[in-house]
C-alpha cells in the first residue's frame, strides 16, 4: 500500500516553517516504520509496545515542548505535529506521549524542585523512565474537586491514602505525578513504583486504547518523603494546567486519526466496485468524502491557529477546549462515516478505521469530556458556571 | 579527514510524474523532493566513517540553492557538519559530464580524501555521475557497495558482481565509493537536530568560485523529448477448469508471450 501523505488541501504546510515540516515528515516515516506494523496486533492483544518508549525518547517525542533537563526543547506546533503523526498511528501511543510530556513532565519540570527535576526529567525525555498522572477517582471524574485522596503531614514524612482510575500508563509508571488534598487544598506528590502501600493493578476489557495501558493506582497508607511534594502549586491550577497542555496535543492527535480515516475511506471508495463501478464514482460517498475533507480542513486550522497562540503566549484556555472538543468530535464523526464508507470490511482490523473509531470513544472523554468543555465554553460566553 | 557526499534531490519515491505541457520536462509544482535516497546510504556511510575515524562530513550538489531544505533535513540534521550547493544558470541545461565537473571541484577546492555517494540517483538513473567525478579527480572508484570500512589511510569495499558473487576490493584513499542498498540503515533524525541543523552552513557557490566558466560545463547530451511509457494493457483471466486453464497458459506463454 502507498504510504500515508497527509492531507494538506488549504496549504497548511505554508503556515509552517521549514523544520516544523521536516520534524512533521520524520515522525510520519518513523511512525509507518515502527508503529504501523506492529499497532494491529498490539491493539488485538491489548498490550502496548513496551519497546517504544526508549525509541520515542530517542527521536524526541517525549517532553518535546519542554526545555533543559535533556528535553528537546521544540516549539509547541512541532509538538503539535508530533501528537497529529503519532495519532495518525494510534491515539494509544499518542495518549503515551501526552501523558509523559503533558502531565507527569510538565509538572515536575513547572512546580516541581531542582532535585526533582534533575531526578526525573532526563530519565523520562529518555524514555527509560515512565511516567503516569493521577487525578481522576473512581467517583470523581469531571469534578476532581471532590476528590477523596488524601495526604497527611506526619512531620518527617506525607501519608498518602485513596486510589485514582482511568490512569493512563499507571501499571507501566516509574513515577505517578497524583493529585490529592493536603489540610484541604491540592497538592501534587510524586509517588515511586515500589513504594509500600501502593499498586497499579491494569484496567482489563477495554473495547477503546486496547494499544495502551489503563491502570488503577491504589495507596494504603504510602509513606512519601517530604521531597516527593511537588512544591510549587496549589489547588486546582496544577491538574488543569497539565492537562490544558496535554488538551492542546489532543487538538493535533485528533486530526492525525481523522486523515488516517479520511486516507483509508478514500482509498477504499476508489478501488471497491458496486454495481460495476468504484463506490466512489456515487454522490452519496463523495459526499461522505467531501464533508471529511472539509472538518478535517477546519480543524486543521484550529490546530495550527492554537499552536502559534501558544508559542506567542497569547493562548487561554477556553481557546484549547474549543479546539479539543471540535477536532475530537468531528474525528470520532469521521471515523464512523470512514467505516460506513467501507462497508462490512470496515469492522475488520484489516483496516485501521474501527480502531480509529473505538479509541475516539475513549479521546472524546478523557481529558474533559465534550459536555464539560461545552460548559467551559458557556461560561465564558456568559459568565455563569453551569458545572456546579 | 573531511569526508565529501555528493547528493542529488529527487522527487519521493511515490510521487506520479506527469510531462510537462511542452513535453521538455516533468511537472514540478506538488512534487515532494527529497534526497535521492542511495544518497542516503552515503550520508549514513559517511557519517559512521567521520564518528569512527573523525573529521568532518561536507555535502556537495549541484543544483538550486533551494534544495538546502532537503540537505538540511536529510543531512545536516544526521550528522554532517556543513554543505556546498553550487547553483548556476548554466547548470540548467547541463548533463551529467558537466554536473561531474562541478561535484570534482568542489570536492577539491575543500581538500577531501574521501567521497561517498549513492550508485545512482532515483530520477534520471544515468549512474554516470560517481564514477566521472572519480575520473576528473584522479581517483579510483568502487560502484555498488555494500560493505565499506576504512582505517583512515586504507579501504576495503565489498560489491555484489551478481550472481551471488562478492567482490572485496582494498586499495588506499582517496577513493569514491557509490552505495548499493545494504550498506547500511540511514539513521532517523532526531527532532532536536532538526533544529540545529537550521543553523549548520550551507555555502551557496557559483560557477566562478570554483574556477569554472559556462563553457566548462557545456552538455554533449541534449534531453530533446519526454514522454510517459504506454499504459499497462488490463490483464486476461483464463475461464474454465484447472486442467483448461493450465493447457491455456502453457499454450499462451509458449505463442504469445514466447517465454518457454
Amino acid at each position: 500500500m502507498a504510504r500515508f501523505q497527509g492531507l494538506d488541501f488549504y496549504n497548511i504546510d505554508d503556515l509552517l516553517t521549514e523544520e516544523e515540516r521536516a520534524i512533521r515528515d520524520t515522525v510520519r516515516t518513523w511512525v509507518d516504520d515502527n508503529v504501523m506494523p506492529i499497532i494491529e496486533q498490539h491493539a488485538r492483544a491489548g498490550t502496548f509496545p513496551t519497546h517504544l518508549p526508549e525509541r520515542m525518547g530517542e527521536m524526541g517525542f517525549l517532553g518535546a515542548n519542554l526545555q533543559g533537563y535533556g528535553c528537546p526543547g521544540l516549539s509547541n506546533i512541532a509538538y503539535g505535529l508530533i501528537c497529529q503523526e503519532l495519532e495518525r498511528g494510534d491515539s494509544g501511543i499518542r495518549s503515551f506521549a501526552s501523558v509523559q510530556g503533558s502531565l507527569v513532565m510538565y509538572p515536575i519540570h513547572a512546580f516541581g524542585t531542582e532535585e526533582q527535576k534533575e531526578r526525573w526529567l532526563p530519565a523520562l525525555a529518555s524514555g527509560k523512565a515512565i511516567g503516569c498522572f493521577g487525578l481522576t477517582e473512581p467517583d470523581h471524574g469531571s469534578n476532581p474537586s471532590g476528590m477523596v485522596t488524601r495526604a497527611e503531614d506526619r512531620g518527617d514524612h506525607y501519608l498518602l491514602n485513596g486510589a485514582k482510575m482511568w490512569i493512563t500508563n499507571g501499571t507501566l509508571a516509574d513515577v505517578a505525578v497524583v493529585w490529592a488534598k493536603l489540610d484541604g487544598v491540592i497538592r501534587g506528590f510524586l509517588v515511586e513504583r515500589g513504594m509500600e502501600g501502593f499498586s497499579a493493578p491494569e484496567m482489563h476489557g477495554k473495547h477503546s486504547l486496547r494499544a495502551s495501558v489503563t491502570s488503577e493506582l491504589v495507596f494504603d497508607n504510602v509513606k512519601l518523603p517530604k521531597g516527593n511534594l511537588l512544591p510549587g502549586v496549589k489547588g486546582l491550577r496544577g491538574p488543569f494546567s497539565c492537562l490544558n497542555n496535554a488538551r492542546y496535543g489532543i487538538a493535533w492527535g485528533a486530526m492525525g486519526s481523522a486523515m488516517a480515516c479520511y486516507d483509508a475511506a478514500r482509498r477504499y471508495a476508489i478501488e471497491r466496485e458496486q454495481f460495476g463501478k468504484p463506490i466512489a464514482s456515487y454522490q452519496l460517498v463523495q459526499n461522505k468524502l467531501a464533508w471529511m475533507l472539509r472538518e478535517i480542513t477546519k480543524g486543521q486550522l484550529l490546530a495550527w491557529r492554537l499552536g502559534r497562540m501558544k508559542d506567542d503566549g497569547t493562548l487561554f484556555h477556553e481557546q484549547v477546549s474549543l479546539a479539543k472538543m471540535n477536532n475530537v468530535d468531528v474525528a470520532l464523526q469521521i471515523a464512523r462515516v470512514a467505516r460506513d464508507v467501507h462497508g462490512a470490511n470496515g469492522i475488520l482490523d484489516e483496516y485501521p478505521v474501527m480502531r480509529h473509531m473505538a479509541n475516539l470513544e475513549s479521546v472524546y472523554t478523557y481529558e474533559g469530556t465534550h459536555d464539560i468543555h461545552n460548559l467551559i465554553l458557556g461560561r465564558w460566553i456568559t459568565g455563569i458556571q453551569a458545572f456546579h | 579527514m573531511k569526508i565529501g557526499v555528493c547528493v542529488k534531490v529527487a522527487p519521493d519515491t511515490d510521487t506520479r510524474i506527469k510531462i510537462s505541457g511542452d513535453g521538455a520536462g516533468i511537472e514540478e509544482s506538488g512534487i515532494k523532493w527529497i534526497v535521492s535516497p542511495y544518497d542516503s546510504f552515503g550520508i549514513e556511510e559517511a557519517v559512521q566513517t567521520q564518528e569512527a575515524q573523525g573529521g568532518e562530513v561536507i555535502l556537495f550538489s549541484a543544483g538550486p540553492k533551494d534544495w538546502q531544505t532537503q540537505l538540511r533535513a536529510g543531512g545536516l540534521a544526521v550528522g554532517a557538519e556543513r554543505a556546498v550547493i553550487v547553483d548556476d544558470p548554466a547548470l540548467a541545461g547541463t548533463d551529467p559530464l558537466g554536473i561531474a565537473r562541478v561535484l570534482a571541484a568542489g570536492i577539491a577546492s575543500e581538500g577531501c580524501e574521501l567521497v561517498f555517494t549513492g550508485k545512482q540517483a532515483i530520477d534520471d538513473d544515468n549512474v554516470q555521475v560517481p564514477a566521472m567525478v572519480a575520473e576528473l579527480l584522479g581517483w579510483p572508484h568502487v560502484s555498488f557497495v555494500t560493505d565499506f570500512s576504512t582505517d583512515g589511510s586504507t579501504f576495503t569495499a565489498t560489491r555484489n558482481v551478481g550472481g551471488g558473487t562478492q567482490e572485496v576490493v582494498t586499495g588506499s584513499l582517496p577513493v569514491v565509493i557509490t552505495a548499493e542498498r545494504g550498506l547500511n540503515t540511514p539513521r532517523y533524525a532526531k527532532l532536536p537536530a532538526i533544529m540545529k541543523a537550521k543553523r549548520k552552513k550551507v555555502d551557496v557557490k557559483s560557477l566562478g568560485d570554483l574556477d569554472l566558466s559556462a563553457d566548462d560545463i557545456t552538455p554533449a547530451v541534449q534531453l530533446t523529448n519526454f514522454s510517459l511509457p504506454p499504459e499497462r494493457p488490463a490483464g486476461r483471466k483464463l475461464e474454465g477448469d484447472v486442467d483448461t486453464m493450465v493447457q491455456e497458459l502453457v499454450r499462451l506463454l509458449r505463442e504469445e508471450a514466447k517465454v518457454i
